[in-house]
């Protein structure tokens, strides 16, 4: 079996290697499927904090990844167009600097997983599933009537927004800041899970009724998680409309809610590099078969099939073969 | 007469036409074992759970440490000093036996609130931890996963994880279940000791451990306290005898 620290290191260099090498034999292409898998890979490890330490099934999470997205659409559409956003007394100008966009998408996933968490989390199982489903709905279907940015056609960047000192236009270099948002994500991951509050709130998602009598609110630690979660989703919702210099409702679909959940499932729930490798097969799966097919999901559901009745660790708990959670 | 450390007043639960809980005042003195017993189905859990602060009694009060805590959750009551330990292992079973441990030092410290320092690092917690992991007996395990202990050890656990609190007022819901004579036995000289501590409300069905241990004993019946009174009393008793232990008086 190969150590944990091993594969970690093992994805990372092979997602890297994939864009570095793609860049010398000049396949902008393939550096674009790697900054996908990178960005969807970042969405996948917020959840994963949800998900794999908290144990909250979000069925919604494409609201922080539509609210990344949206926030990065309408600075960059008031920036091309020359117009403020109004909003009441406020008149704000749109930008097209990356920085000041991932802030505003931060601050607005993480404000939307407050309220949201704050109204989901009195429930549990089936109705937490169904309460936050039904908030990406109801996002995905004000960004569909929501006809100032575009309604259902969506809304297109022509330029792709910029960050200081970086020609972003160069896909390998939007591809190196994708990545080390996603190992940054990833170490505050890490540091996360092994902190006292992640061995809290993983003990609020095994034993809620331990967590209380120790003097615990596993309500507040799991408000907690979920906010951080939808943050780093909202994020990954920023740079995934800058890679396609478009944003459509569909960024808020429910799909894509399911299809974080399943990456992650395949990966290894609430494992470290689960997210990667369960995006990184997704994006390979999609281009490879979808190619062939436009019925690849079928395939994607043959292998989740198979790593949910004989790998319940997912891919990284059959490399490392180690107990871990959700096991 | 000791200080009053837990007490209920009158509490009083019905589930539709069921008196789960039917004007049940018990305390519990400094230094004492006070002992719950009664036949399955007399209220106990639903007792427990009123006092814990799960549940909401219809009416009547539960003071801890001389203050109303009825309408606290349950996470207040803990940090006001109350340490309880469940029936049936309550333990983060894919965690290590030190971090179920930690977890209640954790807690007793209430700042969970770090995100970037490592929990088994942490030097204070981890000495708490392994202190009470040491009072049961459990120091050498520590490295093991939860799951891998034998029901037990996961008993002695439950203790362990009650003892980091450094609770006022233990309660304790039957710790000697599924115990062999061996373990029961070792469980009993512990809790023995552990009263000079903190006093321990102990529901128990195990009736050597109850006669050897407890100072008081209140007996349970259809929601009601039908006995209280010392070890000789309760066994002298004609009520009890006929409706608990099944002895023909």
């Amino acid at each position: 079996m190969i150590p944990e620290r091993l594969v970690t290191l093992a994805v990372l260099a092979g997602l890297a290697g994939v864009a570095l090498w793609a860049l010398a034999v000049d396949q902008p292409f393939t550096i674009t499927l790697a900054t996908r898998a990178a960005i969807l890979a970042l969405a996948a490890v917020g959840l994963n904090i949800a998900l794999g330490i908290g144990g909250l099934v979000s069925l919604g999470h494409a609201v922080f990844f539509g609210l990344g997205g949206y926030a990065m659409g309408i600075l960059a559409y008031h920036a091309q167009t020359y117009t403020t956003l109004d909003l009441g007394p406020f008149s704000i100008a749109g930008s097209k600097s990356m920085p000041l966009i991932w802030l505003v998408a931060v601050v607005a996933s993480a404000l939307a997983a407050l309220l949201i968490g704050l109204l989901s989390l009195r429930t549990s199982g089936v109705y937490f599933i169904m309460i936050t489903l039904a908030f990406g709905q109801m996002f995905y279907y004000f960004a569909i009537s929501w006809s100032t940015y575009g309604g259902e056609d969506g809304l297109s960047v022509y330029v792709r927004n910029g960050f200081p000192g970086l020609n972003t236009l160069d896909p390998i270099q939007f591809f190196g800041l994708c990545f080390v948002l996603l190992c940054g994500a990833l170490l505050v991951f890490a540091r996360l899970r092994d902190a006292p509050f992640g061995l809290a709130l993983n003990a609020a998602r095994q034993v809620p009724a331990r967590v209380e009598t120790v003097g615990l609110s596993p309500l507040r630690l799991k408000l907690v998680a979920f906010v951080i979660s939808g943050a780093i989703t909202g994020l990954a919702g920023a740079l995934f409309a800058d890679l396609n210099r478009f944003v459509s409702p569909t960024m808020f679909s429910w799909q894509l809610s399911g299809e974080l959940i399943v990456l992650i499932v395949i990966g290894g729930v609430g494992r470290l590099m689960g997210p990667v490798i369960g995006a990184c097969l997704f994006v390979l799966l999609e281009h490879w078969l979808g190619a062939l097919t436009a019925f690849w999901h079928i395939w994607l559901g043959v292998i989740l099939l198979g790593i949910v009745l004989f790998a319940r660790g997912g891919i990284v708990g059959m490399l490392t073969g180690k107990a871990g959670p959700h096991v | 007469m000791s200080e009053t450390i837990l007490a209920t007043h009158n509490l009083m639960k019905s589930f539709g036409a069921l008196r789960a809980t039917d004007d049940v005042s018990i305390d519990l003195r400094a230094g004492e074992i006070h002992a719950l017993i009664g036949p399955n189905g007399a209220g106990k859990s639903t007792l427990i759970a009123q006092i814990s602060g799960g549940l909401r009694p219809d009416a009547g009060r539960v003071m801890l440490m001389g203050r109303d805590v009825t309408q606290d959750g349950t996470a207040t009551r803990a940090r006001a000093g109350l340490g309880r330990t469940f029936q049936i292992s309550a333990l983060a079973m894919e965690d290590s036996v030190l971090e179920n441990v930690l977890l209640g030092a954790l807690g007793a410290e209430g700042r969970p609130w770090r995100f970037w320092s490592r929990a088994t690092g942490d030097e204070d917690l981890r000495a708490r931890a392994m202190v009470a992991l040491e009072r049961v007996g459990l120091a050498g395990d520590h490295d093991k996963r939860t799951s891998e202990l034998s029901h037990g050890q996961r008993r002695q656990l439950e203790v362990a994880v009650a003892l980091t609190l450094r609770p006022r007022a233990f309660l304790m819901d039957e710790p000697m279940a599924g115990l062999g004579a061996g373990g029961s036995k070792r469980l009993t000289g512990f809790l023995d000791g552990l009263r000079d501590e903190a006093p321990i409300l102990l529901v128990e069905h195990d009736m050597d451990a109850v006669f050897a241990l407890a100072d008081r004993i209140s007996v349970l019946a259809s929601g009601r306290v039908i006995a209280s009174g010392t070890v000789a009393e309760i066994r002298a008793d004609r009520a009890v005898r006929t409706a608990y232990l099944g002895e023909e008086a």
